[in-house]
């Protein structure tokens, strides 16, 4: 049923549509939301779950790499320094190949302190061995979290849902949340093959040699760049079921015939649509692109799609300080390998929770339009003067 | 909604301070709008989250589909929860000529007549005052919303009554009563200031 939703309140009611067993989180704006409407559910009886206050964010991984573990479909969330704590942890849960799901409600790291939205948090957790989904509405972090159980457990690797804080986890849009009964078709039972289970003792994430240890971490990679195809099927049989789709790894908008496409992530790619299609109207060949998959990093997919363009943009929330925009970086290395040569003009901007108005949007299209060679890390709407 | 209109698109923006309820107000709103079969979308801008700190929120109000996750920079509707914000905030930056105020206070401050509004697009009603004889305390979120109504009309106040019933039901019905009758309230002192202006 449509319904009118504060994000983090749909994201709740699409995690209990996915029947989890266990619940651990550690409250840390924006998340909060979430795992508080989660809490009451639990304490009220509408959700089936063993819900586990823990006294870090940290001990919220730990706890659900344990449950997983243990053959419980479980879920946690968080964002920023929240997010930097559970790093050690996320690793250990991609290395054991346990099919953990969480949310991150993407906000900006520390210092200076702030509680608003970029992307940083989950960028810098890229390396960690975790599908990261982002995702652009509410209705599609609802549709994203339940393909998102279906991804991990069929691929044995765990799966972070970014949405970004406040400009999706607190705003209230239409949603329409999906039919219990239709989830479960979609959504089978959680079988674990490799439960830790007393009768059948076996390790899990023990130690390793020199003659080993590389393997299991190629074969982590391996398992990322087939998981692409499960992330494809996933979303289409979920659009089979649900009658939503959103492209699978990537969302491309109006790309055909478009020389010069916006690639971006998560919330602001509404903003870049309409800018879109305010420039098609004055008869700009422009078109969009969201990368709703950054890790694996769909290299094939990119490439196919932008082989015919003259130009990209990159608009990203993150960057490596010292280096580039992440994605940037990424895409010109794909282009490079593909024999490319088109021009990515890479800039970074809203960090913080500095809104990406359409109007910055334009400049960053104009600019990238009027110079038409690379352009590297410029800091769109941002005024340096004022600092250096 | 009516069927006859053709597309329309509304953005309001509320301020407020920390604990005064812009953040619940603009949720409400949006809810009623939803309700009243438009399209629409409500999120908060915070400060800084504490308690009497300058809080925005946004509500836009579309027969479309919104996409954009945007605030709210040149609002058809801008409403003050709190007077002494006047002095504070630029409240009024990015007002469509237009555009509506509903403002929180007994009467219209001297410093609005230095502002390029006609008396038309205000609607200035003692939400505090209306709201302490309901509830003991000053709420003044749901005066301002009927008075926003009688201002713009945009949604129905039943689609407001309903929203109220519906989403504060968990409050108990002595809570939701009061605050049926605080909107009517405002949008009655509204419709008053409305008619002595005209």
């Amino acid at each position: 049923m449509r319904q009118q939703l504060e994000g983090a309140r749909a994201v709740a009611e699409a995690v209990r549509l996915c029947r989890p067993q266990v619940i651990a989180a550690y409250p840390i704006t924006p998340q909060t939301h979430i795992i508080e409407h989660l809490a009451k559910m639990v304490a009220d009886g509408d959700l089936i779950a063993e819900y586990v206050s823990v006294e870090s964010e940290f001990a919220a991984a730990s706890l659900v790499l344990g449950a997983v573990a243990g053959g419980a479909r479980s879920f946690t969330a968080s964002a920023s320094q929240g997010l930097l704590l559970m790093t050690e942890v996320l690793y250990n849960i991609a290395g054991m190949r346990l099919p953990v799901v969480m949310v991150c409600a993407n906000r900006a790291i520390s210092s200076p302190i702030n509680i608003f939205s970029d992307h940083q948090d989950s960028m810098s957790q890229r390396d960690t061995g975790w599908i990261q989904l982002y995702v652009e509405s509410n209705q599609e972090a609802v549709d994203t979290l339940i393909q998102a159980y279906r991804i991990a457990e069929r691929c044995e690797l765990p799966v972070m849902v970014c949405m970004d804080g406040f400009f999706l986890t607190h705003t209230f849009e239409p949603v329409d949340m999906p039919d219990q009964a239709v989830v479960d078709q979609f959504l089978p039972t959680f079988q674990f093959a490799r439960t830790l289970d007393p009768k059948h003792p076996m390790t899990l994430g023990g130690g390793s040699e020199p003659e080993n240890y590389l393997e299991f971490r190629a074969s982590q990679h391996v398992a990322l760049l087939q998981a692409q195809e499960v992330i494809k099927t996933t979303d289409a049989d979920y659009a089979e079921h649900f009658g939503r789709g959103y492209g699978g790894l990537i969302d491309p908008y109006r790309v055909d015939g478009a020389d010069t496409v916006l690639l971006g992530l998560g919330s602001m790619m509404g903003a870049v649509k309409d800018v879109v299609d305010s420039l098609r109207e004055q008869g700009q060949a422009v078109g969009a692109l969201r990368l709703r998959c950054f890790r694996p990093f769909p290299v094939l997919d990119l490439v196919q799609q932008l082989a015919g363009v003259k130009r990209v943009v990159v608009l990203e929330k993150a960057f490596s300080a010292g280096a580039s925009g992440i994605v940037a970086i990424e895409l010109r290395a794909a282009f490079y390998d593909a024999g490319l040569s088109i021009p990515v003009a890479g800039f970074i901007a809203g960090l913080g929770g500095r809104d990406v108005t359409p109007a910055v949007i334009e400049a960053a299209l104009h600019r990238a339009i009027a110079t038409n060679t690379p352009i590297d890390s410029d800091f769109l709407d941002c005024q340096l003067d004022s600092v250096l | 909604m009516d069927e006859t209109n053709t597309s329309t698109y509304h953005e309001i923006r509320f301020h407020g301070r920390g604990g005064q309820g812009a953040v619940s107000a603009a949720a409400l709103l949006s809810l009623a709008a939803f309700d009243d079969g438009f399209e629409a979308q409500a999120f908060p801008k915070f400060g800084s989250e504490r308690r009497g700190a300058p809080v925005e929120a946004y509500v836009k109000i579309s027969t479309t589909a919104i996409r954009r996750h945007n605030q709210v920079y040149q609002p058809d509707a801008i409403v003050i929860q709190d007077q002494s914000l006047l002095k504070s905030i630029a409240v009024f930056d990015g007002l469509k000529a237009e555009g509506f105020v509903v403002l929180n206070a007994e009467q219209l401050p001297a410093e609005a007549d230095k502002l390029n509004i006609s008396r038309r697009q205000w609607a200035c009603v003692p939400a505090d005052h209306i709201s302490e004889a309901l509830f003991g305390r000053p709420l003044p979120n749901t005066v301002l919303l009927g008075a926003l109504v009688a201002l713009t009309h945009w949604i129905q106040l039943t689609a407001l009554e309903q929203a109220i019933s519906h989403h504060l039901a968990s409050k108990g019905e002595s809570i939701v009563n009061k605050n049926i009758e605080a909107l009517q309230a405002g949008y009655r002192s509204a419709m008053q200031t409305m008619e002595d202006v005209a």
